[in-house]
């Protein structure tokens, strides 16, 4: 047999995860009190359903090309590239998309399920603001009712994410509870939808939570890795060297390693918020420097205590700052088929800085975690080798952030 | 017979109905649960559920979530909750105690460990709120070896087949959730409990608990009437919330609604009788 075989064989073997009850090895799963079990059994059976429908992935393609401006480009960062004097570093350019991140692949998707399962109602949670706005964004385009939990700290610190899910019709409800973040929003979107399954729908913004969530996601985002293989074999004649994407909840990564699983010459990284180093303890790197457990309706790596409570996390970025990982992700690092790094708050704001000058780019803080560690990797590789980053983000939405860690209040 | 079946089987004999109070282990501070699980059964509790709590209780309302910041603001641990049951079996052989929680923190510390030292505190059945039967093997594995009754919860979307196969992994009794949404929600529908409670008799021969939505007497007796037990969580953790400053207050309140309840049952239960 002939390598291509192997190779060809070994893709579908990652294509055949999760398993039919959700699972990536002993990562996944679906840990979700009594009341949600039908509800995500209908939702799983309609997934699958649509999933297969070619009617259902028309809608969908046709709303993507038309309504969020895919496929999006694939760019060489030259300037850049050349300053690091090392490989060739291209930029997958999710900023473009509509609402500006690859936040809109998924929602889009969801939202299309939700009007063909006939919920007229659709419920999100959001750390930063981008997933609530991309979550409004397609309750707008199909009139859906939309709203959104977002903890209180983080409503105080994103207004203008808050005000423009308003306009665009949604109702943003602050959550008070425990650490008034992300974590939080998610607990209060899952009670809202247990107390609400027969017209809800619950769009998750990540690839966690119960099966079938982390499957779907992972689906919609996808698009993203094919594109980029499509692209680099226009471009270049072959597939890149290495992949490298930020991994908060890791649906942007999971996108583009997707695609690419069965690749083996392909390397594939992750790179979670080191925040102030992952020694300090003020991160949000489950993948680095976390332990199994269960949390959000998954098994996966979870930033917690020796008594199993979830702890608090620390980014610059606010869309980093999540306790826990997509079950992929666990799954791919135990396997050892992707490697996951970190990068800190420093090195990210570095590269948003670097990138920003150089590509006339301003890449969202996440983003730029990604950026960070692929210039080191890069500067070790020699110039006939590619790298893609995924460029999930634009960073308009940091630009208040990063006046204040140069000590300006705009 | 366990201590959970005797329980109900003498209540069956005696012709009155179980009431069930939770509250939140560590709630206000861990040295207060042993003493408040004393004032619960002399108020006429039957078996106790005692919350293991956990910084992210999905499927509970805003007061059992505060009752566990409460906890954890004091560091309660589940080896803490499992001392205070420890210290409530000094004096109190016969009172069935089921814990119940989420199960990150029973992982945590390892199914074997923790089924072993919630076995030696006296501790009688375990309700895992966040995990299905379809992830409990291991688990409904570990507990059966220690003596420990997996309880469930039933919902008002579990269809029938999912109540058989939940009743086969189940023992000592079956908790149905009276009402869509999380603890501590809306007043529920007497009516509609009792048809689903039929449901699940017709499918089991385990005793049936309803719980969420009992606040008062009033729907306590309602409820009775119709089910084999009824628990009471919400209500209760309000008031030992309320009292968190002042701990013998918090239990008098407690004593006051749980006492009330049970006269309002056991009336009932003469009336009917």
């Amino acid at each position: 047999m002939s390598d291509t075989n192997k190779a060809g064989e070994r893709a579908a073997d990652y294509a055949g995860f999760p398993d039919s009850t959700g699972h990536f090895g002993r990562f996944g799963g679906r840990f979700v009190p009594e009341l949600l079990m039908a509800p995500l059994e209908e939702l799983t059976e309609a997934y699958l359903r649509y999933r297969e429908d070619p009617s259902f992935q028309e809608e969908l393609h046709r709303d993507l090309r038309d309504y969020v401006g895919r496929p999006s480009p694939l760019y060489l960062a030259e300037r850049w590239s050349d300053r690091i004097g090392g490989a060739r570093i291209w930029f997958k350019r999710e900023d473009l998309n509509h609402t500006g991140a690859h936040k809109i692949n998924n929602t889009m998707g969801q939202a299309l399920l939700a009007a063909r399962m006939g919920k007229r109602r659709i419920v999100a949670e959001t750390g930063a603001g981008q997933h609530g706005v991309a979550s409004a964004t397609v309750a707008a385009r199909l009139g859906l009712e939309c709203v959104v939990y977002m903890g209180a700290e983080d409503v105080r610190r994103q207004s203008v994410n808050v005000y423009r899910m308003r306009l665009l019709g949604a109702r943003v409800v602050p959550v008070e509870s425990g650490s008034r973040t992300l974590k939080d929003a998610l607990n209060e979107a899952f009670r809202d939808w247990a107390a609400n399954v027969d017209d809800t729908f619950y769009i998750i913004g990540t690839v966690a939570g119960p099966h079938p969530y982390p499957l779907m996601v992972r689906d919609f985002q996808s698009v993203i890795g094919r594109e980029t293989r499509e692209q680099m074999l226009e471009r270049v004649g072959r597939l890149p060297d290495a992949l490298v994407a930020c991994v908060g909840g890791g649906s942007n990564a999971i996108g583009l390693f997707h695609p690419f699983l069965g690749d083996s010459d392909v390397r594939i990284v992750g790179v979670e918020a080191g925040g102030e180093g992952v020694d300090t303890g003020r991160h949000a790197a489950p993948l680095s420097a976390g332990r199994p457990g269960v949390l959000h309706g998954n098994r996966t790596y979870l930033m917690e205590t020796e008594d199993g409570q979830i702890l608090g996390t620390h980014s610059v970025s606010a869309g980093l700052d999540y306790p826990g990982v997509g079950p992929e992700h666990s799954w791919l690092r135990d396997t050892g088929r992707a490697e996951y790094v970190s990068a800190t708050d420093g090195q990210a704001i570095d590269a948003f800085h670097e990138v920003t000058r150089t590509e006339g780019i301003m890449p969202a803080l996440e983003t730029a975690h990604a950026l960070a560690y692929a210039r080191e990797l890069a500067a070790g590789m020699e110039r006939d080798r590619h790298i893609v980053v995924n460029l999930s983000g634009r960073g308009d939405k940091d630009i208040n952030t990063v006046a204040a860690l140069q000590g300006m209040e705009l | 017979m366990s201590r959970i079946e005797q329980c109900f089987t003498s209540a069956r004999e005696a012709g009155r109905k179980l009431l069930i109070p939770y509250i939140t282990g560590g709630d206000p501070a861990p040295a207060e649960t042993a003493a408040l699980m004393h004032t619960l059964v002399d108020a006429g509790a039957d078996l106790i559920e005692v919350g293991m709590p956990f910084s992210d209780p999905m499927a509970d309302g805003p007061v059992i979530q505060a009752a566990c910041e409460r906890a954890l603001a004091h560091g309660t641990t589940v080896r803490d909750v499992l001392a205070a049951v420890r210290r409530f079996r000094e004096r109190d052989a016969h009172t069935p105690v089921v814990l119940m929680g989420y199960l990150n923190p029973i992982e945590q510390l390892g199914y074997e460990t923790f089924a072993a030292e919630a076995r030696d505190a006296g501790v009688d059945g375990v309700l895992c709120v966040d995990l299905p039967p379809e992830e409990s093997h291991d688990l409904v594995d570990v507990l059966g070896k220690a003596g420990l009754a997996p309880i469930w919860l039933i919902a008002p979307t579990t269809r029938r087949e999912r109540i058989t196969a939940i009743c086969d992994v189940a023992r000592g009794y079956v908790y149905y959730v009276s009402l869509k949404g999380v603890t501590g929600a809306d007043t529920l529908d007497v009516d509609d409990v009792a048809e689903h409670v039929d449901t699940i008799r017709g499918l089991t021969a385990l005793p049936v608990g309803v719980g969420f939505g009992i606040r008062d007497a009033a729907t306590a007796a309602r409820v009775a009437a119709v089910s084999d037990a009824v628990v009471v969580g919400s209500a209760i953790v309000r008031l030992v919330g309320e009292h968190a400053d002042d701990p013998a207050a918090g239990r008098k309140a407690v004593a006051d609604l749980v006492r009330g309840m049970r006269e309002a049952m056991d009336v009932r239960s003469q009336a009917t009788a």
